[in-house]
């Protein structure tokens, strides 16, 4: 196969990626510090789809829509964690799973009445929609490009936020030890609605800058949120640096297998098999991977917790 | 005097087709056999979830697979009704014992994880194969049983029988030293280690169990409404599952049953009242965990 092609995979593998990451940062987080399942999280990425739909036609401008999603998709975040979440951190997984299971059904549905069941059209701001020529003779969507941008960039600010600051050390406190880090006096309960804030803020950049190449509609939130779980099991429940290895794992095998799978088995099958297993492998191979690291460490790549 | 209430639950079951088919509510029929398909299902759930601890976020998996193992092996052919049974039930045991084997190494939310990572490939390898439906899903036709044909009335019949025959093999078993050994092993895994059971097996051989029997109830599903459908698959089916667990009572015996009639009986209602209807069912679920978390049987033992 070309490089080009080659290249271009790997650089939609690695946006994907960092998208999950964005997902994955707040849910790993959660999970890693209070022990909670949040299957909604999927839910406030769909939300800051809508949002920035909505306000690309109130505003105008892209960059003050997804501004004013991540900021009302933290406040519903925020009020999410006040109002429901906040009663199951005592309570057992199955607890967490089905309570955040009706949530889903529950926004779903108020998402269905206030925007219809038709997908909502959120397109590539203008100045971006054209192609970049990024080696010679090599051209790459500029969109995708700012993706990856904007993606690292808050990779870093996260990383900075949890290794580098003393809300950070909180975090990673709880993340080890949470009884421990309560006793010796980390500020738990606001700290954690600040946490489900900028977690639900992260979704909705992760949704406003998906929505054009996916995909604004209900449900969107559901076959992601499952991703971002594959990638925190993968990478280790509670651990920042587990969630980007595994979500730029997640993304790389993913985009790898659906583009090249198909391509590699028809050299040894059938085109008749090849192209029936070929998909079907490659839809499966990301969960694979997942058996596979927890057969060998059932604890993902990077335990946060010893 | 606590067979008297049974008794006459279990006649009047006995008498609906007829009774129906002379008042013209046929469809409540339907709808019967449709809960009875889901407390099957529920009730398998309930023994690895309730009794066992396990929380399987992928139990559509076994599900899906029976009703697509009826739909594939009718296109293919073979029309033995009880052929169908024995090859889906088999192929889901052995599915089961594939996914257990490899998620029982792992606990807590990996756990819940990985069976979901295994359901989800399921459906995705399903539906990614085009001549059997894909997306679209597949017919089922009916198969033959030779003894009887297979009607709208005798496939009440043979559900009620494969649920009240499902019940009393469940109820044997959770009262038996098994039964006893699996809910030591939810209470404390390490003490019923250090006591010398082998937990591994004692979780396994429930698993399975479970799956096969959440596999005969895809069977009947797919006698029900003759089509295998991706959505049984679905992850949405694992929670809608486990919806009617906890709804009607995790590890309470009675818990799939209740689970199920109510909620599909809520379902129905609210589907005839408003097109937002989950959000109805959504609202419900979020009560019940929230201010309920025994389910229905928790309360009415509350009650008495």
């Amino acid at each position: 196969m070309p490089p080009s092609l080659f290249i271009e995979q790997v650089l939609n593998g690695f946006q994907f990626g960092l998208m999950l990451f964005l997902l994955a940062a707040g849910l790993t987080l959660v999970l890693g510090i209070m022990d909670t399942i949040n299957l909604a999280h999927g839910s406030l990425y769909m939300i800051g789809a809508y949002l920035t739909a909505t306000l690309v036609g109130v505003t105008g401008s892209f960059w003050l829509a997804v501004l004013g999603a991540v900021l009302g998709t933290a406040l519903i975040g925020m009020l999410l964690e006040l109002s429901v979440l906040r009663q199951l951190y005592r309570r057992d997984h199955l607890s967490q799973v089905l309570a955040t299971f009706a949530l889903i059904l529950i926004i779903n549905e108020v998402v269905r009445m206030i925007w219809g069941s038709q997908p909502l059209l959120l397109s590539t701001p203008e100045a971006l929609s054209g192609p970049v020529e990024i080696l010679p003779g090599l051209y790459y969507p500029a969109f995708r490009l700012v993706i990856i941008g904007v993606g690292l960039l808050v990779a870093l600010l996260l990383f900075w936020l949890v290794n580098r600051t003393r809300v950070g050390m909180w975090l990673r406190a709880g993340a080890s030890n949470r009884e421990m880090a309560q006793a010796m006096g980390v500020p738990i309960k606001p700290l954690f609605t600040l946490l489900f804030g900028v977690g639900a803020g992260l979704c909705a950049i992760a949704g406003a800058f998906l929505g054009p190449i996916l995909a604004v509609q209900i449900g969107m939130g559901e076959s992601i949120l499952i991703l971002a779980f594959v990638v925190i099991v993968i990478g280790g429940i509670g651990s920042i640096k587990g969630a980007l290895v595994g979500a730029l794992l997640v993304g790389l095998v993913d985009t790898a297998g659906r583009a090249f799978l198909p391509l590699l088995l028809s050299r040894v099958a059938s085109p008749e098999v090849a192209s029936n297993l070929g998909p079907a492998l490659a839809s499966i191979l990301i969960y694979l991977l997942m058996a596979v690291v927890l057969f060998f460490r059932p604890q993902g790549l990077f335990p946060a917790r010893t | 005097m606590r067979w008297i209430f049974p008794t006459v639950l279990l006649g009047l079951l006995l008498a609906f087709p007829p009774i129906a088919a002379a008042m013209g509510l046929e469809f409540y029929q339907g709808l019967l056999t449709k809960i009875m398909i889901f407390a099957l299902a529920a009730s398998s759930l309930n023994l690895i979830l309730g009794y066992g601890g396990m929380v399987s976020f992928g139990h559509a998996a076994y599900f899906g697979l029976g009703a697509y193992t009826v739909a594939i092996l009718m296109r293919e052919g073979v029309t033995s009704g009880w052929v169908i049974w024995a090859v889906a039930v088999g192929l889901s045991a052995l599915l089961a014992l594939l996914i257990g084997a490899i998620s029982l190494r792992t606990r807590g939310i990996y756990f819940i994880m990985i069976t979901l990572a295994f359901a989800q490939m399921i459906y995705y390898l399903v539906v990614s194969f085009k001549q059997y439906g894909g997306e679209d899903g597949l017919r089922a036709r009916r198969p033959e049983f030779g003894l009887f044909e297979l009607n709208d009335t005798t496939l009440y019949y043979l559900t009620l029988g494969v649920l009240l025959a499902a019940l009393y093999l469940l109820y044997r078993l959770v009262h038996s030293r098994f039964g006893r050994v699996l809910q030591a092993i939810r209470e404390n895994e390490a003490r019923a280690l250090a006591l010398g059971y082998p937990v591994f097996h004692f979780q396994l051989v429930a698993f399975v169990l479970a799956g096969a029997l959440a596999g005969l109830a895809g069977v009947l599903m797919a006698h029900y409404t003759q089509y295998a459908s991706p959505n049984l698959l679905a992850w949405q089916q694992s929670g809608h599952l486990m919806m009617m667990v906890i709804l009607g009572g995790v590890g309470q015996f009675w818990g799939g049953v209740l689970g199920a009639l109510v909620l599909s009986l809520v379902e129905e209602i609210l589907q005839d009242l408003t097109i937002h209807w989950q959000l109805g069912v959504g609202l419900i679920l979020l009560f019940i965990v929230l201010f309920a978390p025994k389910g229905l049987a928790g309360l009415m033992r509350r009650g008495s």
